[in-house]
């Protein structure tokens, strides 16, 4: 079947099995900054923005995706541009993989909480895992991106 | 300036101690890190040909049988199948997928695939077909015929158990490593020095620990994936998730008959490794539907493939015996293993080996050691190597021993330690004795900070040893436990690096080397070290890694090497550089090479009187020189003559509740020296990671099996690593250290993280009930039931 999805800004045609997820069609369609890593909704590669929330595409019907607006990374260059400044500065990209499904949910939290604490960080970031930096690393990016962005 | 990286004069030594850096030492972005965070193309599935045909493997349903037939017809016929192979597709050449030095430390005891399957997950077949879904439905259709065996499931009963795992002919170990197949024993060691049962028999008091160190899984968020083609003069290209292109080209050449000169492999960004991708995997498969069909074919592992079918660390059996008088001064260390290495023996000796190498130096003024014992085959995964492999199943035995110990003697654990461990300055003779695979290579610790590592580390976790366990509510008992750690930086004289500079119009360079960045950042510490010590800046270096087409060679990136031996290699590389430059400036300025001073990218006579840019000159000698132009390049290698040791004190404070057995970590503090760390805020982040992963390993990463052999713990729902909400706090400070062997004092910082969490969460359990637990990991259920037995005996 052909399904009709808004990503990024963009209307896109794509061919798709009914039972397929967003994850293989936007890959597919060369969105491979959605990356695949774990198949059962656990690590959180995958996130992508559906109407401005965190969603994992890998267990999100891509039919369902239809009427909706889809933003990857890549639809938020200039603000994960900004927030990569932060995270590079502490080494807490490594292997990267994690980094895009994890960056949109950090933007997502920014406009969802206001001045939030440690734990309401660590508890909106649970579902991105990551086995690089033990987290540490990125929680101190995250701060520090947070009190420059509100300064 | 030093003319080998590897051995200093006190002179150079002293001057570079108080060498002021200006890139390395720092805290430098990493070069792909804003492309990485981007989602840019970077992995191997972001690269594949979009016309690649998609490979799956068929894998066994059985923990050991024979396969009888297998019949292809059905799936043939479904419209887009490529082809099916089978064991008689392949060349007959037993093969180890371990990547090692060459004759590889491990039997060649597997075959591509084989008429044998010998755990659930082993491959049977490959469908290649031009989309996912009709591979997947063509794979469903092959009907495999199996003929089922009894499996040996317990490490414990395989040791010359009626079934023999490898009764096939034509396997072999390239040395001598104790293989005895018949006997299902993939390797044996044994060393002793001294006499250690006199010793123990002599002394006052000792101690007797056996723990169980459970396997575990990497789990890097990229699966294992390939893709492969013929380029314009036939060779075969492997695109790969691999931490060894080279190793890979090797063993591929001997497992499909080709000349090396036939196979390019290519390692573009990996999305994290620790060890899991230092093997060959997916790239046979690939390739043979390549060879086979001429068209591009692409692999990528599902996570339950990942974890069914790729390696897991070595489950073993650790025994420690310890003898001491009761000052503390401790005389004898009697550690024995059993080593699980699951259906093939990959890595079987080196990881053993380790469990003694990198463990018995920090006692290294005992009178009698001794550490031996088996690894055996079971019809479960494949063990391989994982981050600290063999240190820390090593360390978890010893060093619940010495608190053991301490207790007996009423000693706080930290003075114990003190008194009986390694100094700078100090040896062992086990370094001389035990190498991984071969023997060791006798060395003396120039730098060892373990001292000051222990004296922070008191003072960040708030250290009394009269008050290691204290109830903070009824029934919640907060408690602090130690542990103390020691790794190596590459393996001497077997692993080497090789780095190649090239001077480019426009006064910057191309630095080229086989080091294989698994997402540590080694590209951008590699060109770090390459800019400080060519004075110019980041920008001014565009690095290019591990492709054996067009970067220089390198065994690749495992057993701590990059930073210390790829380093050392850019190091010789970036000085040759400089030197090569001053003699061909100095012809120009018509003076001797002495006489030209370089500094800040520019060169100039002693007298002032003739200056030129770098970039002046790049120019000159690419297109202005006439007969003298030249391109500038150099090529440089290293070898470490030594492996030095970095080294870490681990302090953790615990919750623990009695009533459901629950151990939260609170907050764990480790103080390592891993010399000067070349980039601060990767070295850090290093360390960081390494310890969680090590906090998942000791409290509830398990690798859990039926009384089939299938795997049940064989996705991230079944097998959860840690959350960024699991643990309270990771305090991590690194101390002042220089390793004058190292490129600008470095030494390494990737596995040493790892090791010391089971053991100082042992430890501080330990103090919190009385109760020393021997079975990994420290579940809830394991805790508690600890508590009941022993309060049975009060």
């Amino acid at each position: 079947m052909i399904i009709t999805l808004d990503i990024n800004g963009k209307t896109e045609r794509a061919e798709c099995a009914p039972g397929e997820m967003l994850t293989e069609v936007l890959r597919r369609l060369g969105h491979v900054e959605v990356k695949k890593g774990c198949d059962t909704g656990n690590c959180g590669a995958c996130t992508v923005l559906l109407d401005g929330k965190p969603i994992l595409s890998c267990s999100f019907l891509a039919v369902r995706a239809e009427g909706h607006a889809i933003t990857t990374i890549q639809g938020v260059e200039h603000e994960a541009k900004e927030f990569a400044k932060f995270l590079t500065a502490e080494g807490a990209d490594q292997c990267g993989f994690c980094a895009p499904g994890f960056a949109l949910t950090v933007l997502a939290m920014k406009k969802e909480l206001t001045d939030p604490s440690e734990a309401d960080i660590r508890h909106y970031l649970a579902g991105n895992l990551c086995r690089c930096t033990g987290y540490e690393g990125q929680i101190r990016a995250i701060k520090k991106y947070l009190e420059a962005e509100n300064a | 300036m030093r003319e080998y990286v590897g051995t200093p004069t006190q002179e150079t030594r002293e001057l570079e101690a108080t060498r002021k850096f200006n890139i390395v030492a720092h805290n430098v972005s990493k070069v792909d890190g804003e492309g990485l965070v981007l989602g840019r193309p970077a992995y191997t599935d972001d690269l594949a040909p979009r016309d690649a045909l998609h490979v799956k493997l068929i894998r066994s349903p059985h923990a050991f049988a024979r396969i009888i037939s297998i019949d292809a017809a059905e799936a043939l016929k479904l419209p887009g199948v490529a082809c099916v192979l089978t064991w008689k597709d392949c060349p007959r050449i037993p093969i180890t997928r371990a990547g090692q030095g060459n004759p590889e430390p491990s039997p060649h005891d597997r075959f591509i695939l084989d008429e044998y399957v010998r755990y659930v997950g082993d491959e049977v077949a490959v469908v290649a077909a031009e989309d996912e879904a009709t591979a997947e439905k063509a794979a469903s259709l092959v009907k495999v015929e199996y003929e089922v065996f009894e499996p040996v499931l317990d490490f414990e009963k395989a040791l010359d158990n009626p079934t023999v795992i490898h009764p096939e002919p034509e396997i072999h170990e390239m040395f001598p490593i104790g293989f005895e197949p018949k006997r299902n024993i993939a390797a044996a060691y044994h060393m002793e020095i001294g006499d250690v049962e006199k010793e123990l028999a002599d002394c006052p008091v000792t101690v007797e620990h056996t723990v169980y160190t459970q396997s575990q899984q990497h789990v890097a968020l990229e699966p294992h994936t390939a893709f492969s083609y013929l380029d314009l003069q036939g060779r075969l290209n492997i695109v790969t998730s691999t931490q060894n292109p080279w190793h890979t080209r090797r063993l591929l050449g001997l497992a499909l008959q080709m000349p090396l000169s036939r196979i390019r492999i290519v390692k573009p960004r990996i999305g994290g490794g620790f060890g899991g991708k230092q093997h060959v995997h997916v790239e046979p498969y690939v390739a043979m539907v390549t060879l086979r069909t001429g068209k591009p074919a692409k692999l990528v592992l599902n996570r339950r493939e990942v974890f069914e079918s790729t390696f897991t660390r070595h489950e073993m059996r650790v025994s420690i015996r310890l003898g001491a008088d009761r000052d503390g001064t401790l005389r004898a260390i009697d550690m024995k293993l059993l080593s699980n290495t699951g259906a093939y023996g990959e890595h079987a000796l080196t990881v053993f080996m380790v469990g003694g190498s990198k463990t018995l130096p920090l006692y290294n003024k005992v009178k009698a050691v001794r550490f031996g014992g088996h690894v055996v085959y079971t019809n479960k995964v494949s063990a391989g190597a994982y981050r600290g492999y063999g240190a820390i199943q090593g360390l978890t035995g010893l060093e619940a021993a010495i608190d053991e110990l301490a207790h007996k003697l009423g000693m706080d654990p930290v003075e114990l330690r003190r008194k009986n461990m390694l100094h700078e300055g100090e040896t062992s003779e086990v370094f001389r004795i035990m190498g991984e695979g071969t023997e060791g290579v006798a060395m003396t610790i120039d730098s060892c900070k373990l001292e000051e590592c222990i004296r922070r580390g008191k003072e960040l976790i708030g250290w009394e040893p009269d008050r290691l366990a204290w109830e903070v509510a009824p029934g919640r008992i907060r408690a602090k436990g130690m542990a103390i750690a020691m790794q190596g930086s590459g393996i001497p004289l077997i692993d080497m690096g090789s780095a190649r500079l090239e001077l480019q119009d426009g006064g910057f360079f191309k630095l080229h080397v086989g080091a294989t960045d698994l997402g540590t950042g080694s590209d951008t510490i590699l060109a770090q070290i390459a800019a400080e010590e060519l004075g110019v800046d980041m920008k001014d270096i565009i690095i290019h890694s591990s492709d054996t087409d067009h970067t220089p060679f390198d065994v690749g990136a495992y057993a701590s090497s990059t930073t210390y031996v790829s380093g050392s290699a850019v190091l010789k590389a970036a000085r040759s550089m400089k030197q090569k430059l001053i003699e061909a400036v100095a012809r120009k300025f018509g003076v001797a090479p002495e006489q030209v001073i370089y500094e800040r990218k520019r060169f100039r006579t002693a007298d002032g009187a003739k200056s030129l840019s770098l970039e002046e000159f790049s120019f000159d000698t690419l297109y202005h020189d006439g007969e003298h132009m030249q391109t500038i390049a150099v090529t440089e290698s290293f070898s470490g003559e030594k492996s030095p040791p970095p080294y870490l004190a681990a302090f953790v404070e615990i919750e623990l509740d009695r009533e459901t057995g629950k151990v939260d970590v609170i907050n764990y503090v480790a103080v390592a020296d891993v010399g000067t760390p070349i980039n601060t805020s990767l070295a850090k982040i290093q360390i960081e990671g390494g310890l969680l992963q090590g906090i998942g390993m000791a409290l509830y990463e398990d690798v859990r099996y039926s009384e089939k052999g299938h795997m049940l713990s064989h996705s991230m729902m079944t097998y959860p690593i840690p959350s960024r909400e699991d643990v309270g706090r990771i305090t991590v400070e690194l101390v002042d250290s220089y390793e004058p062997s190292g490129p600008f004092g470095a030494k390494s910082a990737g596995e040493i993280g790892i090791d010391t969490p089971p053991a100082a969460i042992s430890n501080a359990i330990r103090n919190a009930t009385g109760v020393r637990l021997t079975k990994l990991p420290f579940t809830p259920e394991r805790v508690l039931m600890a508590i009941k037995e022993a309060e049975k005996h009060i």
